[in-house]
């Protein structure tokens, strides 16, 4: 029966315990709290109800009983204040070297799709025990990533990127539900994330006919996009060397400096005018309208590529190779 | 008895003029009072109806009632109707506009005709929300989030940003008139620290209301000129950003949520202490407390955005002002308690619903402990959980103060008693039905069910048979007064000035008051609540 | 004032019966127009705070909106509403020292200053429509962010400054055009000598709202019109 009738949602992730133990402890306090004041007012109703020839006592107040609950409750305060930050600070710091995973959630679908080139519709494959990082943009309006199992839940907007992060604990298929109202199939936008004993999923992987890694889309990308004309593996080009750049700090001809991640990327590839990198004209052309979600997130994952070796060469993806299908003119 | 006679034939407010066009052109406090009670009566119809659609939408897991598309409506015109045109007006435009001028002893508010202009304002927005709702409806969710408010809905949006735009000046002036009766037109010897309770808690929702309001009213017409426009402020793919919207709206609408529970907070101050012969405990730490709401009120929005995108830091610091923000309302439920202790205590059904309001605000408020935890609200938020945390402020808290209010002043309000027996047996099952609907949602929202969801994965179906069952005896319980304060305007026993044996000035005159309220101008050389001088009920149940 | 009988014979006309002397209506209603004044800072906050938001995030292309306006005309306007404050101010005088004829003029000369700074508004809005300004589907901004010749302007960002400029500039015209009907209903009861040394409550008041909608102004002009003006 209680399989149909579950009280406790299902704890696959590891943050689970920690959101759990939290409320856990808040239900206690809660629940003492309320029985505290019930009991009370159920004594008290009971103890001095009106009885003839008993006048009630005028008490004015007491400062120190004010004071004294007022500061007992600040105190419990601050450590659930803490408690709760710790866990969030947590959640939102995605661990280095997590695998990656780019969501594009639309009225009424979620497109995931893994580095390796895997995509999915309405289901995510995860291996039991890997750190996932998911970077997350909408088509249309702002939806919501939200598997209870795990305990997260990011907004995910249209715009920019967001990301959130999970590492799975225990195999299983747990739900994928889209937390933020978005229209008539809001209640319809539900899929499963399923999570794979590792050598199953490396099975799961290998299975699927991936047309080609995420990073190295972008490359072909990049190439048909002639962004490779401008910005080349030298200092010649018109255009700043994409080559270890994601991840550092960059100098803005304004002065400001910014970190240059996913949303810088993507930013800089739609609306370029918005921050011009110093010692550079503003000449890239706009590109919004002529990449759609998909393309702008493998170009990103190509620009990430870059990192792996000053040039590219190990990875085998270079900016000046030429694309692997012909370019049509 | 003879008494009765004369009271019958005494003129009160209410026999004073007969016919439509002396309540239409009235600009007598009391009078628009009872035009407020019926218009925001009829739309808590409106929205417990639609509330009713909702949860029978929901006992089966399928969407098999109504469409996605009219699901999606009933909830946001629910939200719509309960927020703006019931609970933010109900206990200040009808308690407090009928108490107000009573309890400082004024013969009327500082403003009678801008009152009345704020009732045709509440109206003329009412009767565009109806059309608006008759013609197709509008489906953004009640907090119209963009861009699918501005540039994916195909609804009714710019009527209904309307409708609350003009809604929102209503109450604003009536906090406006509030402001400035509380502090010019007080009784001589009426001193701030002799002023009733349910007058500080006034005060405090009326800044609310003034600094408040505007800010939502000028979001609306933003959204409105962008959906009618195509401006691009809200619209990422035309350089706005939606975010932006997000943080103007809650600017208004979290105060909001403190002008609709500071108001009842101070009705049940009025009760307790009335039904416990006693003053209130604390009663300075009582008024700041009031004031401290409302300004902490105004730093606390981004709670609702935890996961909406803001920075971590920015999180962080709202987390923290949340839970400041709890501190003075915990004060208020450990002052009621603590002026019970050592009382004469009667359960009359003012004082039932004040128990009960104790109980599920305490709850409610417990609940939103959990929500200000960062770690917790990553889970929970936009599920059953907030749900049903709002609902046991909302409904738990603030509708039964409403109606606690109203039987604990009914007697002053019509001039007659309404039938005891019927009101606490109401009492009970407004209470029992309300938790049956809402605390499975706790369950419902930690298990993982989002909100605005029409169908639902199987194994959340018992908890919501639950919620849909308790709902129908809320039902019951809410239309239980209804009937009998009807009928009590006819078959009700007489009222004397004076059936609780309560303090305060509104007592002073008769039930009903005549239309200058006081038939001498009242000086005050008393305390507030001192029932150590007050004369025991004349109601013989709870006399002494 | 006592309610004694001899003491109703004098009650000045235009005091409410739920009032209890002249002192304490003038009290109501002052502090009334204030609290509503502190709504109005609200209101316009919003939009305020939209626009700091956006001027921080699309600097160039606002600072080349900006100067495409016209500051002439700008800074004629600033200078009819300081002026027609002043107006109000020696219209409110000339009440507090009973000079019918005086108030009449002051309120005129205001009105004639209100109209004129909304004609000169309406040539600055037809200029903008035919700049193609207008936010909407024909906008387009001519024009390159001002120091840096060869930047072209991102026509979004371009257009969400004229969107707040429009909304903003629009809501002030809006609240001028009620101040210009407030003052046509007082100059019609000034003439009709409603107005005297005891009894100017709505002059002041409604001053209150003229000088409100006059600063309004005061922070919108530079914070429109001024951006990266080097000159």
């Amino acid at each position: 029966m209680f399989d149909t009738f579950p009280l406790w949602p299902a704890r696959a992730s590891t943050t689970a315990g920690s959101v759990d133990a939290l409320f856990v402890f808040l239900v206690a306090l809660s629940a003492l709290m309320s029985l505290a004041i019930f009991t009370m007012i159920v004594v008290f109703a009971v103890r001095y109800r009106r009885r003839k020839g008993v006048a009630a006592e005028q008490i004015e107040g007491s400062t120190a009983l004010e004071i004294t609950w007022s500061v007992i409750p600040l105190f419990i305060f601050v450590v659930i204040f803490v408690w709760g930050a710790v866990i969030y600070f947590k959640e939102r710091t995605p661990p280095r070297g997590a695998t990656e995973i780019y969501v594009v959630a639309k009225q009424w679908m979620w497109k995931l799709q893994h580095e390796e080139g895997q995509r999915e519709i309405n289901e995510l494959h995860v291996p039991v025990g890997r750190d996932v990082k998911m970077i997350l943009t909408s088509q249309d309006v702002i939806h919501s990533f939200y598997v209870p199992a795990f305990r997260i839940k990011q907004d995910v907007l249209p715009g920019r990127y967001t990301t959130a992060w999970f590492r799975p604990t225990r195999a299983g298929t747990y739900h994928l539900f889209c937390a933020e109202y978005c229209g008539t199939q809001h209640s319809g936008m539900i899929g499963q994330v399923v999570v794979l004993e590792p050598a199953q999923y490396q099975a799961w992987l290998s299975g699927g006919g991936a047309a080609g890694s995420m990073a190295s889309n972008g490359q072909n990308i990049f190439l048909q996009l002639g962004c490779s004309t401008c910005h080349r593996s030298d200092t010649q080009g018109r255009g700043p060397n994409l080559a270890g750049l994601f991840g550092k700090a960059v100098q803005l001809e304004d002065g400001r400096v910014v970190t240059a991640d996913e949303n810088y990327v993507r930013e800089s590839i739609l609306t370029p005018s918005a921050k011009i990198v110093s010692g550079f004209k503003p000449i890239m052309p706009v590109f919004q309208g002529l990449v759609n979600e998909e393309q702008l997130n493998a170009l990103v994952a190509y620009v990430k590529s870059l990192n792996q070796s000053p040039s590219g060469a190990a990875s085998g993806l270079t900016p000046d190779a030429k694309p692997q299908e012909q370019k049509v003119q | 008895m003879a008494t009765a006679a004369i009271t019958l034939e005494r003129e009160n407010y209410l026999n004073q003029e007969y016919g439509i066009k002396s309540w239409l052109l009235t600009v007598d406090h009391k009078r628009i009072a009872l035009l407020y009670l019926l218009s925001i009566t009829f739309f808590f119809f409106i929205g417990g109806f639609f509330a009713l659609l909702i949860r029978l939408e929901l006992l089966t897991p399928a969407g098999d009632l109504v469409q996605a598309d009219t699901y999606n409506k009933l909830f946001t015109m629910h939200g719509q109707v309960m927020v703006f045109f019931f609970l933010i007006p109900s206990i200040p435009a009808v308690l407090g506009n009928f108490l107000v001028p009573l309890m400082i002893g004024a013969k009327d508010l500082a403003f009678p005709r801008i009152n009345l202009l704020s009732w045709y304002l509440y109206i003329i927005a009412g009767v565009l929300m109806l059309h608006c709702m008759l013609t197709g409806g509008v489906d953004t969710g009640w907090t119209f989030y963009t861009p699918f408010s501005t540039a994916f809905s195909n609804s009714k949006v710019i009527e209904a940003g309307l409708a609350i735009f003009i809604s929102g000046f209503s109450s604003i002036l009536t906090g406006l008139n509030f402001v400035v009766t509380i502090h010019r037109m007080r009784a001589p010897g009426m001193t701030w620290s002799r002023l009733p309770l349910f007058i500080w808690a006034h005060y405090a929702t009326s800044i609310i209301q003034l600094l408040g309001t505007p800010v939502i009213a000028v979001t609306l017409v933003l959204v409105v000129l962008e959906r009618a426009l195509h401006l691009g402020i809200f619209d990422p793919t035309r350089g706005g950003d939606p975010l932006l919207f997000q943080h103007l709206f809650w600017f208004y609408s979290h105060p909001a949520v403190y002008i609709m529970i500071l108001p009842a907070m101070g009705v049940v101050t009025e009760i307790v202490p009335c039904f416990s012969r006693k003053r209130i405990f604390g009663y300075n730490f009582v008024a700041m407390s009031s004031i401290g709401i409302a300004v902490l009120g105004f730093l606390v929005w981004a709670h609702h955005m935890f996961v909406a995108g803001i920075s971590l830091y920015a999180a962080l610091i709202f987390s923290a002002l949340s839970y400041l923000v709890a501190i003075p309302s915990a004060i208020k439920v450990f002052n009621w308690t603590a002026t019970m202790y050592k009382g004469s205590i009667t359960f009359s059904t003012p004082m039932l619903y004040a128990f009960g309001f104790i109980g599920l605000f305490t709850m409610g408020g417990l609940t939103g402990l959990f929500l200000a935890a960062l770690g917790i609200d990553v889970h929970v938020t936009d599920t059953y959980f907030v749900i049903a945390h709002f609902h046991y402020i909302m409904v738990g808290g603030a509708v039964m103060g409403y109606l606690g209010g109203m039987h604990f002043w009914w007697p002053k309000i019509s001039g007659r008693m309404y039938p005891e027996a019927l009101g606490r047996l109401a009492a009970l099952i407004v209470f029992l039905g309300f938790n049956l609907t809402f605390f499975p949602q706790f369950i419902l929202g930690y298990l993982g069910m989002p909100r605005r969801y029409w169908q639902y994965p199987p194994e959340f179906q018992v908890l919501n048979v639950l919620s849909t069952a308790g709902s129908t005896i809320l039902a019951v319980g809410y239309l239980l007064p209804m009937v009998y304060f009807l009928w009590s305007m006819r078959y009700g026993k007489i009222a004397p000035a004076n059936p609780w044996g309560a303090s305060g000035l509104e007592w002073k005159t008769t039930s009903p008051p005549p239309t200058f309220n006081f038939e001498q101008p009242p000086v005050v050389d008393w305390e507030a609540y001192d029932y150590e001088n007050t004369a025991a009920p004349q109601e013989a149940r709870f006399a002494g | 004032m006592p309610d004694s009988p001899i003491a109703v014979a004098h009650h000045n006309p235009e005091l409410r019966h739920h009032f209890a002397d002249m002192e304490q209506q003038r009290d109501a209603s002052s502090l009334g127009m204030w609290l509503f004044l502190a709504t109005e800072i609200m209101f316009f906050g919003g939009m305020f705070c939209a626009y700091l938001i956006y001027r921080l995030w699309y600097f160039p292309e606002f600072a080349a909106a900006s100067n495409s306006l016209d500051i002439t005309l700008g800074t004629a306007n600033t200078a009819v509403l300081i002026c027609s404050s002043l107006t109000v101010v020696l219209a409110v005088r000339a009440a507090q020292l009973g000079k019918r004829r005086a108030q009449v003029v002051y309120l005129a000369l205001t009105l004639v200053l209100g109209l004129a700074f909304l004609g000169v508004k309406g040539m600055e809005w037809t200029s903008k429509f035919k700049e193609h300004h207008i936010p909407g589907p024909s906008f387009h901004f001519e024009g390159s962010v001002p120091g840096h010749p060869g930047q072209a302007v991102d026509q979004q960002h371009a257009q969400i400054f004229f969107s707040l400029y429009f909304a903003m500039t629009g809501m002030h015209a809006l609240h001028m055009i009620i101040g210009v009907g407030i003052f046509s209903y007082l100059l019609y009861y000034a003439w009709k000598g409603r107005y005297t040394p005891e009894y100017h409550t709505p002059l002041e008041n409604s001053g209150l709202y003229w000088h409100f909608v006059d600063i309004v102004w005061i922070y919108l002009f530079p914070l429109l019109y001024l951006i990266d003006r080097k000159k």
